[in-house]
């Protein structure tokens, strides 16, 4: 029965937090048209939302169809990369030499537009293969996850290891009891950086090559016959997968770590 | 015949023995603490009383002599968990409910699920914690936190309790109220305490005897048995007694060589 008010009170909070951008996005849109309209623009300088909206709808199956190749790129990339970073992350975890030649590195190859090795891969693979895209999300996925998780698995309350210390437990113990545990934070949290960053990976990796069958192979070939506002709905359509990915990372995010940033403070309420 | 609770035998402690950077942080401790007394550690920043608590629990080993607990070595004592342990920061992991933080020793001592979950509750209610239990720890204020910590250094049953500045991150009505439920708590378990404080008036209101410890490198410099009975209360902090150990302690600690203004570091409050 205390529920319904805090409920109402979050539907509320919700709501105003959700009506600034969407009037902000509608007021945008609106003066688009007008512009577009008013000035005159010429429709391969810049195509009104109207007709982005019209061409979005008659070439729904094919965006859908690209769409499915872009979007199966980011979520293997993303599995295999955060599988892959997740392990590696124990073994940097347990052997501090390799945490020192790796961690530099990996820290560095994030600061680098590393997806430009896309053009690399695929000259390593047939043509028509997807192999070298999602190598190329793996490949940035597992930095990304790989630089979390062991700083989560590392940086562990130094009183809390002498608790541990004073319960005479082993390093196994304290693995499974205190670095796993603190680590998974930081792992929800390297998602919700990985996820949009994979649909952006497979996205760009497109322009370098190979089969013209994703969102990115397509704005390039709409936009290389003049078919400007084909092309933006294209990009509308990347735009959604870019948040869906978002979306649902933060809400794995808000659902495996309760109470969220007020864990990481360890302060009272 | 009983054993003494802890024996500290001439023991030193040199940090990075050896080194250009090397420090003396504790010379030539004897220390024999009887089962049931509550001997609290008082001395200006840096005097080394911290390093003699974390000796005792064998967090760190003493460079010359020896330690007992029970009877026993150190290291065998905290291989055997004969203590618990309790530091300024409360330690909780904040993955785990406060029942399952209090569970912790027990569980990596191979209490069955029955018997821990029955011995937390029993521990959550004598620190009046009891409807908290399926709470997460940063839902509680920082006293409550802090009893949690103490729950849970009890759990076991320990017959020797390790603190180390425990309330020093709270403010002073809690911690005075603290104060008093741990003289409560100890009673009821007849626990022997070490308490390392740096605030006077604390450890004359907790202590059967008071340890004064010099600056590096750290001795003990004075023993202050405290004459005020068991039975403490609100009214003994405005006893005469109480006053005239404080002002005994002050004087021990304003005796030491060294600097006038050694006392600086000691807290009058």
């Amino acid at each position: 029965m205390s529920r319904s008010p805090r409920a109402t009170s979050s539907i509320a909070s919700a709501a105003s937090a959700v009506w600034p951008p969407v009037v902000f996005g509608i007021v945008f849109l609106a003066a688009w048209q007008a512009a577009v309209r008013v000035l005159d623009l010429k429709p391969y300088f810049l195509a009104p939302p109207s007709e982005i909206w019209s061409e979005f709808v008659q070439n729904a199956s094919f965006i859908w169809a690209a769409a499915s190749v872009s979007g199966a790129n980011a979520l293997v990339g993303l599995l295999v990369g955060t599988t892959l970073g997740v392990s590696m992350a124990f073994v940097l975890a347990r052997f501090n030499v390799v945490n020192k030649m790796l961690t530099p590195l990996a820290v560095a190859l994030n600061a680098v537009p590393i997806f430009v090795l896309v053009a690399v891969f695929n000259n390593m693979f047939s043509i028509t293969s997807e192999v070298p895209r999602r190598l190329m999300v793996t490949l940035v996925v597992y930095f990304i996850v790989l630089v979390n998780v062991a700083r989560g698995l590392r940086q562990v309350d130094p009183t809390q290891l002498d608790l541990m210390r004073s319960y005479a437990a082993g390093d196994v113990v304290v693995l499974r009891k205190l670095r796993v545990p603190n680590a998974v934070p930081y792992l929800f949290t390297a998602l919700t950086i990985a996820a949009p960053a994979s649909v952006i990976t497979a996205f760009v990796s497109e322009y370098f090559g190979g089969s013209q069958n994703g969102l990115g192979s397509r704005i390039v070939s709409n936009i290389a016959i003049s078919s400007n506002a084909t092309a933006w709905a294209y990009v509308f359509a990347a735009c959604l997968l870019g948040l869906a990915f978002y979306l649902v990372s933060v809400s794995l995010e808000r659902v495996a770590t309760p109470g969220g940033a007020g864990r990481r403070r360890g302060d009272g309420a | 015949m009983s054993v003494d609770a802890v024996e500290v035998r001439g023991v030193s402690k040199v940090f990075n023995a050896g080194r250009p950077d090397s420090v003396d942080a504790l010379v030539d401790i004897d220390l024999t603490i009887e089962p049931g007394s509550f001997v609290s550690l008082i001395g200006p920043s840096g005097c080394g009383k911290s390093t003699l608590l974390r000796l005792i629990a064998n967090l760190l080993e003493p460079t010359t002599g020896d330690v007992l607990v029970n009877g026993k070595p150190a290291s065998r004592a905290r291989l055997d968990q004969d203590y618990g342990m309790a530091f300024q920061q409360a330690g909780l992991f904040d993955w785990r409910s406060v029942a399952k933080n209090v569970e912790l020793p027990l569980e990596l001592k191979g209490w069955s699920k029955a018997d821990r979950r029955a011995r937390a509750l029993e521990m959550l209610h004598l620190v009046k914690l009891d409807e908290f239990a399926e709470h997460l720890p940063w839902q509680l204020s920082g006293g409550m936190q802090q009893r949690v910590a103490i729950a849970r250094a009890l759990a076991s049953h320990p017959p020797l309790l390790l603190m180390d500045e425990p309330f020093g991150a709270l403010d002073e009505m809690t911690r005075e109220h603290m104060q008093g439920e741990l003289l409560r708590i100890c009673g009821e378990t007849s626990s022997t305490v070490v308490f390392v404080t740096h605030s006077i008036p604390e450890a004359v209101y907790l202590s059967t005897q008071v340890v004064v410890m010099s600056p590096r490198p750290g001795r003990i410099t004075g023993r202050i048995g405290v004459g005020l009975g068991r039975d403490r209360d609100e009214a003994t902090r405005e006893a005469a007694d109480f006053f005239a150990t404080i002002t005994e302690v002050r004087e021990a600690l304003r005796g030491l060589p060294g600097p006038a203004d050694i006392a600086q570091g000691v807290e009058d409050r």
